[in-house]
């Protein structure tokens, strides 16, 4: 059955550009998860949704205005929380809410689309075509080289932006930079489980990995490998049963992180019986 | 040469003076002990001579240099902050921790070579967020000297650790300072730890009250005094704010 479902062209499309954005979604998402960015990935999936919108309304390939709207809300939207001390939370639910309304005018002033705006939604990885393989793997590769070649500014910049200040990381740049990444990021990964369930790619295989972690890198790996194996059971148990590839993705995420916090609490249990028995003996 | 030397710093938060006109220099090997009051502006020279904030004037110079003009002058630093805000879930080893101030050209086994000297190379790979408030501050002294610093900056750097930490501290202070010629700039509350550790006093309360030898401060009843009242009465404005 696997190998039957393995020696079709769409599925080696939907795997490659799969495991291509698990990779880059759990890295990018482990910095912004840390700096207490997490609904950011969120915010900014639906600004992108405002630029599918704009793209399909003005007649201009959707995913190339989303990319322009994606990455101007992130780089707009840090230096807002800058320049005026907005708190995050709240010019996330700007952005979010700006982004989505925006797209629903735009949809109604068109009279609808004849593009399924569901695919945006809720993605549709099984029809990747060759040319968005391409560009998903290439926009992969050049942003997991950046995070690679500024592995310990970006690091030392989430640990704490003081201290890097101090030994002289250009800190704004960096955050820049970061956030364009992240839009980048978002986009990319619309075509595997939508925008409404992009920030949970983002955001569990991370809180998972990190329940184990003990390093920043072991913990990226970490995430990476339950990034990668929630898309690949996912897009092939989807397949299988005829189920939509986006939640199925989201929902082993989420039985992963369930099993973790299991293991974790027994884990938890076990060293306090061990630590009662030894004060007892 | 001296190392550091500050002149007229003034730093005006809308109106309201945080340091007026300090001057005072560092030289070479010496173990500076800031004190003064809570508010007394301590934290706000050292973001100015971190380059953290800019908005003053006078000038400041780091090995002759005015850091205005080039911030090279802070790969020859290592801070040690107050109390370093992070993530308590933060997934990162103490080496890891360590390596975040690593430069290019800092040899790999530097790691290990700082973690002994603050007595924590046992614990290396421990998770930063899991060791107390005095293990942390050590790893904090351990990443500050990764690059052997030729200054080390501390801004009350014992706030909230237990006794028995905060001696391990300061010998570790002292031994940075006697035995490896680190100058050391300390900011602290802590006047008996001053007097025992600093060779020098720069006692602040927005202007600069003393600069000298640290006998010469301890041993003067009318500068005690004075500085016991300036603390009293910065302490009464705290409250009426």
């Amino acid at each position: 059955m696997v190998f039957e479902i393995l020696s079709y062209g769409f599925i080696h499309r939907a795997l490659i550009s799969g495991i291509a954005i698990a990779l880059m979604c759990s890295v990018v998402g482990l910095f912004l998860v840390l700096r207490r960015y997490s609904l950011f990935g969120d915010a900014l999936a639906h600004a992108a949704f405002g630029g599918i919108a704009a793209g399909l309304f003005l007649g201009i390939y959707p995913i190339w205005v989303a990319f322009a709207v994606s990455i101007s809300s992130a780089l707009g939207l840090t230096k807002i929380r800058q320049k005026f001390q907005i708190s995050g939370d709240a010019t996330v639910a700007i952005l979010l809410s700006s982004g989505l309304a925006m797209g629903v005018v735009l949809i109604s002033l068109a009279g609808g689309f004849t593009v399924d705006i569901f695919s945006f939604l809720f993605g549709s990885i099984l029809l990747v075509s060759l040319e968005n393989t391409i560009l998903i793997l290439g926009l992969a590769g050049s942003i997991l080289i950046v995070i690679l070649l500024l592995y310990r500014q970006l690091v030392y910049t989430t640990f704490n932006e003081e201290q890097a200040k101090v030994s002289g990381i250009q800190v704004e740049k960096l955050n820049y930079l970061l956030v364009a990444i992240a839009g980048i990021t978002v986009v990319s990964s619309m075509q595997l489980v939508g925008i409404l369930l992009i920030s949970s790619l983002i955001v569990i295989p991370n809180v998972t990995a990190m329940m184990f972690g003990r390093g920043f890198k072991q913990t990226a790996i970490l995430s990476m490998f339950f990034a990668v194996f929630s898309v690949v059971t996912g897009i092939l148990s989807s397949y299988s049963f005829s189920i939509a590839p986006g939640g199925m993705i989201v929902l082993i995420s989420i039985a992963i992180f369930v099993v973790s916090l299991g293991i974790k609490s027994a884990g938890l249990i076990k060293n306090k019986t061990i630590v009662l028995s030894t004060r007892a003996t | 040469m001296k190392l550091v030397e500050i002149e007229n710093l003034t730093v005006d938060y809308e109106g309201i003076l945080a340091l007026d006109k300090v001057n005072f220099s560092i030289d070479s090997k010496d173990f500076l002990g800031i004190i003064g009051p809570n508010g007394a502006g301590k934290t706000t020279l050292f973001n100015c001579m971190l380059g953290l904030l800019n908005n003053y004037k006078g000038e400041i110079r780091f090995f002759g240099t005015n850091i205005r003009k080039s911030k090279q002058y802070l790969h020859q630093i290592g801070y040690v902050p107050q109390k370093p805000v992070f993530e308590k879930n933060f997934p990162a080893t103490i080496s890891e921790v360590i390596g975040m101030g690593l430069t290019k050209n800092s040899k790999s086994d530097k790691i290990d070579e700082v973690l002994q000297k603050v007595w924590l190379h046992e614990l290396s790979h421990r998770r930063i967020g899991d060791l107390s408030g005095g293990q942390q501050q050590r790893v904090f002294i351990a990443k500050a000297l990764v690059n052997d610093p030729q200054i080390l900056i501390l801004d009350e750097p014992v706030t909230g650790i237990d006794s028995q930490s905060k001696e391990l501290f300061y010998q570790i202070l002292r031994d940075l300072n006697q035995k490896e010629n680190i100058t050391i700039i300390w900011s602290s509350h802590d006047l008996d730890a001053v007097a025992k550790l600093a060779t020098k006093v720069a006692c602040l309360n927005r202007t600069l009250f003393f600069h000298g030898i640290s006998e010469e401060f301890f041993h003067n009843e009318d500068l005690l005094k004075l500085y016991s009242e300036s603390s009293m009465q910065m302490h009464m404005q705290h409250h009426d704010d």
